[in-house]
């Protein structure tokens, strides 16, 4: 689609170069560790080595002795304020530091208060806690049996390690369609725990000032606001009020949603900042950052697709198991505790659905984070992904073929999933026929064909997801009880240059540029005169933050309506100044002309001069509005991805030699930035598909908390993605848009494990757990007797 | 994270170097220190001191001399791969310095840091014990040569005494048709070996092996050496020949020994993996790696061959 | 604890602190001289989100003591951009969106900075491979590999690559 709007405006459709680049490329961003205030103090955390155990004793004296150790400060200091413990975002509980029990590995258990990072860390190593080790619960489904002891004591009424069970559709009428179905695959499958592993970690710095009264937090978050009126809430009662709380969210080196929780750290800085009066700095490191924040995924699922003897698809059944570690400190939407898993269907049409999920409790660290996608949609796609090839290889069919045969056709939207969703518009063929021919498919199959012949293991995997996000309509969404609006404030100067300010938050989606296209687009003020602002609570309108691809379904919608209502009235100032009636005007961006007589005209810079200089009569003076979104649905993007994977029949390796992505995301603003957008997303998809993985052994140990075997992908592993794109509008978004930064990152994986299950399919392989590492395929070849 | 409170000495030549390792308690000596830094920040290693080498000079060399490359202690990875002489001659050094960490760390890391270190995990102990090196440390009584078999003790255990540094290593010329490879299989750029296999072959001018060498990375509490691998190489031909010739090769095998050419490198390769004693861990279960000691001792034996020059 | 008197000079400009033994380079460059260009990413020597040039190589630099770099020449990120605007790396880097978060982007700039200087010309697998010591989340390093081939192209004299409109 051509832009609509010029070159020198850059409107929507323009790759504008980013406007954010030249202070992050010159070293001029503004991360948190780059602050400093006077008087700044460290804060540095002494952690748990046990995963399961009572603390018995801590002795800080001999960290107090160390020069420019200040303060140690431990769960019973924080018990004379009540500020020990904290709600999490799923409105369960969690601690700051412990009074008595330590419940997963690398919990907090006393921060150190230094004059400097480097003093801090002495004083963490010169701690010394006694501990009773117990016998820690790590695998859930052994923490739901009987004989399991009840891990979260704390909790009046809980006598298991039960937290919720969720459940959607009809379970009837589903096990009637299983019944009578000619055909039913199962397959049990875990999507393991991961870490986003921003390259930044999370840290704060927390400035009270007693004087005022006044709290500013500097914090690496994607949700200023959402935590501004947490801290109000769980610290009112030692004297935080909203209206003296800022949080300032400043430039954040990747979130991928590990910045939306909050985490003991930020909480400990700032009891530390009110007590002493100082501010007070903290900055986790890689360990602490892969060790205790909140970790994504860890679902168990069994699966089940019921299907017509041609591989057609009736029912799909899917039992879960979710491990959120010692509490749920998930940040999902309150009424959502399985998030958006009910997606599940995903791009296939068929009778009926039943999805459950059951949450426990283990002794690792608490989570569930909605990580680069829409609250579960990561662990719902890959699910259903998976099974849908188990059943083309069951009825013998080609996976592409058999996906087009049950796709959801496009004249069928809006689509009514069995599981409730109202799907807005999709071309799933035109996405898959795209795929198909830009990877040529037909010849690597054939390709495929004679290497097989040879012995040459080669698999090409493909996936048609669809994806959920934008939250959310505030019927159904709602964090803690706050709606999912997001929202936006633009003020255009007298000089035609305009500010704007939106309750979200960019951690490098280019938000800078983007929605100063939005505003270019609406008004035809060129982009590059539209400066955008985010992240201060003191100056931004209230929203929920950027995760789940709700950016621009939601406050670039905001944008868009608020910047609409500035076009109103500046109709309203170009009849006056061309003094003729609103009714007379055309609008092309940036311009108001008469109707038919084109030279009679006045540019959007005169209205915006005209609002301070030259009103009409009755007319409110200045140019600026605000909107506050409430989206009527959310969006649901979609895509094909086909990838083709080599075997090394002598050690195990895959390698990706080709992947090709087509997105639908809607109406694109900016080109460049999209694709960048699914570069990363792919790129954050192939990790989890080979490489990583936080696993515990038996006594709850972090088996990969640092870099060292947390295995974040190289550009040597990472394949020179290719990329495509349908655009296929949202009806309901203003600019037909749908988001999109989270579609890659759910749609790799199982295009990369159905890749190499194909690549092992005619040796009776149907599935392969994630991550696909080199000795998991090689057993699988010594297994079946091809290995080198 | 942060390093422990240390004392850092830099000496300015080698005798001032081991003299501080003479009068200093609990002293370390660090070259590059991509291996110590690291120690040192999770708080692995606490040395009340540390002896920096790095700005000694005269130890910085690469030169073949004396029917040997002398590698000083000095000498970047990133110096051994832009070497000229080692990538004409010497290919199984390009090979094992192109896989250790990732380019940045090799520009600092050292070959003589790599093998002191006593690390099985590191790769450079495979390759010189498949390169049968010797190894100079130098301390207050002056030089002494320590053959690769004598070096390497057990985990992060070394012949050196903790007054010497290791100054030099001596690696012997090769002969005119010898060939050597180095082939790591890590998780990802950046990672220990899975497994790591160096071969090192050396062949009379029929193609009959004189000598073999093979080195195994991260397979056991030490470095180890293949012997019996190595053994099973020495006195076959391996060359694959075509024709006439070939024909002649392949009888003779037959009436030598009875084994054709992949049925040796097969043996060897299994050789080696028996050598093997790997513990289970995120890389692979122990018999996934003693497997991969013998798929890539036998990718390593072809590719030497190969390079031998057949 | 002994300090030590030491003097680098950074990005033309020199510097002298006194310092203890076990101060990172890293905290001598953000903490003690105020640019915060330099990142840290890890405790593992993986991430080379600390990137600098020492005596023009790169190197991790919260993997080497300050006292080590004593009479060094150091280069940073803030030192790439001069009176004439930015590098043509940095240039390639805004014109290929090779960055997204900008966190691991002064390492990249360092490292690709110094692989330019030793290789004119880079292949696509000779930039990967030099550009993997440094993890970058947000990119998938195709746009970064691309900055680095705008950059070799500008530098040798040739037409920017065109400014592609679409994807």
């Amino acid at each position: 689609m051509a832009p609509r709007t010029s070159a020198k405006i850059c409107g929507m459709g323009h790759s504008m170069k980013r406007k954010e680049d030249p202070r992050f490329l010159q070293g001029k961003g503004n991360y948190i560790d780059d602050f400093t205030l006077p008087g700044m103090l460290w804060l540095d955390i002494v952690r748990s080595p046990i995963a399961y155990g009572k603390i018995v004793n801590i002795d800080t004296s001999k960290a107090l002795e160390i020069d420019g150790v200040l303060a140690v400060l431990t769960g019973k200091d924080l018990e004379a304020y009540n500020l020990h413990w904290m709600p999490t975002l799923m409105s369960d509980t969690q601690m700051v530091l412990p009074t008595d029990t330590v419940m997963y590995q690398s919990q907090e258990v006393a921060g150190v208060i230094a004059t400097s990072r480097y003093a801090a860390a002495d004083g963490v190593a010169a701690v010394e806690v006694e501990y009773e080790p117990m016998k820690p619960v790590i695998d859930p489904f052994q923490a739901l049996e009987d004989d399991a002891p009840v891990l979260r004591t704390d909790k009046e009424g809980q006598e298991d390690n039960r937290i919720w069970h969720w459940e959607a559709g009809d379970k009837e009428a589903t096990d009637k369609i299983f019944d009578e179905a000619d055909v039913v695959v199962r397959e049990k499958m875990h999507v393991p725990r991961i870490h986003v592993a921003s390259i930044e970690t999370c840290g704060c710095l927390a400035d009270f000032n007693p004087v005022e009264g006044h709290l500013t937090v500097y914090m690496t978050t994607q949700a200023p606001h959402a935590i501004r009126t947490v801290l109000a809430l769980v610290a009112g009662h030692v004297g935080l009020s909203e209206e003296k709380i800022r949080v300032v969210s400043p430039d954040i080196g990747g979130g991928f949603g590990g910045k939306v929780p909050v985490y003991p750290g930020y909480v400990i800085a700032i009891a530390a900042s009110v007590v002493l009066g100082k501010p007070v700095k903290w900055i986790e490191d890689r360990m602490e950052n892969l060790q205790a924040d909140s970790f994504a995924r860890d679902y168990h699922m069994d699966a089940e697709v019921a299907a017509d003897s041609s591989g057609r698809i009736r029912a799909l059944r899917i039992k879960t198991l979710a491990d959120h570690g010692y509490s749920d400190a998930q940040a999902a939407p309150s009424k959502f505790p399985a998030g958006l898993f009910s997606i599940c269907t995903g791009s296939y049409d068929m009778e009926n659905a039943y999805a459950e999920v059951d949450a426990v409790y283990t002794n690792k660290p608490p989570g569930g984070v909605a990580y680069r996608c829409s609250f579960r949609v990561t662990e719902a796609v890959h699910c259903l992904e998976r099974i849908v090839d188990t059943l083309a290889h069951k009825v013998g069919k080609d996976p592409a073929t058999l996906r087009e045969e049950n796709f959801i056709g496009k004249e069928a939207f809006p689509y009514q999933s069995p599981l409730g969703w109202e799907y807005d518009s999709g071309d799933y063929q035109a996405a898959m026929d795209k795929a198909k021919e830009m990877i040529g498919y037909d010849d690597l199959r054939r390709e495929q064909a004679e290497k097989r012949a040879r012995g040459e293991l080669m698999g090409i995997g493909v996936c048609s997801f669809t994806e959920v996000l934008g939250a959310g309509p505030s019927k159904d969404f709602d964090i803690l009880g706050i709606k999912m609006f997001d929202s936006a404030e633009v003020r255009v100067h007298p000089t035609g240059k305009a500010i704007a300010r939106f309750g979200t938050k960019s951690q490098g989606q280019g938000h800078e540029t983007t929605y100063a296209q939005i505003i270019a687009e609406e008004l035809g003020l060129p982009a590059a005169h539209v400066q955008v602002e985010e992240g201060d609570t003191d100056t931004a309108p209230y929203g929920l933050g950027t995760y789940a691809s709700r950016s621009t379904p939601t406050a670039g919608a905001a944008g868009a309506m608020a910047a609409r209502k500035i076009r109103d009235k500046a109709a309203k100032i170009a009849a006056h100044l061309l003094e003729v009636s609103e009714d007379d005007l055309d609008w092309e961006p940036g311009t108001f002309s008469v109707k038919g007589a084109p030279d009679k005209s006045v540019s959007i810079q005169e209205c915006a001069f005209a609002a301070y200089t030259n009103l009409p009569e009755g007319l409110e003076p200045g140019m600026e509005a605000t909107n506050y979104y409430d989206p009527p649905n959310l969006t649901f993007p979609f895509g094909t991805y086909i990838c083709v994977v080599d075997i090394d029949r002598g050690t195990g390796e895959v390698s990706v030699r080709r992947f090709v992505a087509v997105d639908d995301c809607g109406n694109i603003i900016n080109p460049m930035i999209v694709q960048g957008q699914i570069h990363g997303g792919l790129t954050q998809g192939l990790g989890p598909a080979l490489y990583e993985e936080i696993p515990y052994d038996e006594d709850g140990n972090n088996l990969a908390g640092s870099f060292m075997d947390y295995l974040v992908p190289t550009a040597v592993e990472t394949p020179a993605w290719e990329t495509g794109h349908t655009v296929t509008p949202s009806p309901h978004h203003p600019l037909g848009a749908k988001g999109v930064g989270e579609s890659a990152t759910v749609g790799a994986p199982p295009a990369i494990a159905n890749a190499v299950v194909d690549a092992l399919a005619h040796l009776g392989v149907t599935h392969m757990e994630i991550p696909i590492r080199p000795d998991r395929v090689w057993e699988v070849l010594r297994e079946k007797g091809v290995a080198g | 994270m942060i390093p422990p409170q240390f004392d850092y000495h830099a000496p300015g030549s080698l005798e001032e170097a081991l003299a501080l390792l003479g009068e200093l308690d609990d002293a370390k000596v660090m070259s590059g220190g991509q291996s110590l830094l690291p120690m040192l920040k999770l708080r692995l290693a606490t040395p009340a001191n540390i002896v920096d080498i790095g700005r000694i000079p005269g130890l910085d060399s690469i030169t073949e001399s004396g029917g040997s490359l002398r590698i000083g202690a000095l000498v970047t990875e990133t110096a051994l791969e832009e070497n000229a002489t080692v990538a004409e001659r010497y290919p199984i050094l390009l090979d094992t310095a192109k896989v250790i960490a990732d380019p940045l760390v090799r520009n600092r890391a050292t070959i003589c840091g790599n093998v002191a270190h006593g690390d099985p995990a590191n790769d450079h102990p495979a390759t010189m014990l498949a390169l049968r090196a010797q190894m100079v440390a130098t301390g207050p009584k002056g030089e002494r040569t320590i053959g690769v078999d004598d070096f390497f003790h057990g985990l992060f255990m070394t012949s050196l005494d903790p007054g010497e540094i290791l100054t030099e290593i001596r690696i012997p010329a090769p002969g005119e048709r010898s060939g050597g490879a180095y082939l790591k299989l890590e998780r990802k750029v950046g990672d220990y070996a899975v497994a790591g296999v160096a071969v090192q072959l050396e062949l009379d001018k029929n193609g009959k092996v004189t000598r073999a060498g093979i080195g195994l990375t991260n397979l056991g509490f030490a470095p180890i050496r293949a012997s019996a691998a190595e053994k099973a190489l020495t006195g076959a031909t391996l060359l694959e020949q075509r024709g006439f010739k070939g024909a002649i090769a392949r009888v003779r095998g037959i009436f030598s020994g009875g084994l054709d050419a992949d049925e040796v490198i097969a043996a060897a390769a299994q050789a080696a993996a028996d050598a093997t004693d790997p513990v289970a861990d995120r890389r692979g279960s122990v018999e996934y790696k003693r497997n991969m000691a013998r798929v890539l001792t036998a990718r390593a034996i072809r590719q030497a061959l190969s390079r031998a020059g057949g | 604890m002994a300090r030590h008197n030491v003097t680098v000079t950074v990005n033309g400009e020199a510097h002298s602190r006194e310092v203890d033994s076990r101060l990172l380079l890293v905290h001598l460059i953000r903490d003690e001289l105020a640019l915060t260009g330099t990142h840290i990413g890890c405790d593992t020597t993986h991430c080379g989100a600390c990137t600098v040039l020492v005596d023009g190589v790169p190197t991790k630099s919260c993997t080497v003591l300050a006292v080590q770099a004593d009479g060094a020449d150091i280069g940073t990120v803030e030192g790439l951009a001069d009176a004439n605007g930015m590098s043509a790396l940095q240039e390639g880097f805004m014109q290929e969106h090779g960055l997204q978060c900008g966190f691991c982007t002064p390492g990249m700039l360092m490292t690709g900075t110094a692989l330019l200087a030793a290789n004119a010309n880079p292949s696509e697998a000779e930039i990967r491979e030099a550009i993997s010591g440094n993890l970058c989340r947000c990119t998938g390093y195709v746009n970064i590999v691309k900055a680095v081939e705008y950059a070799a192209a500008k530098m040798a004299g040739a037409d920017a690559p065109a400014d592609g409109e679409d994807n």
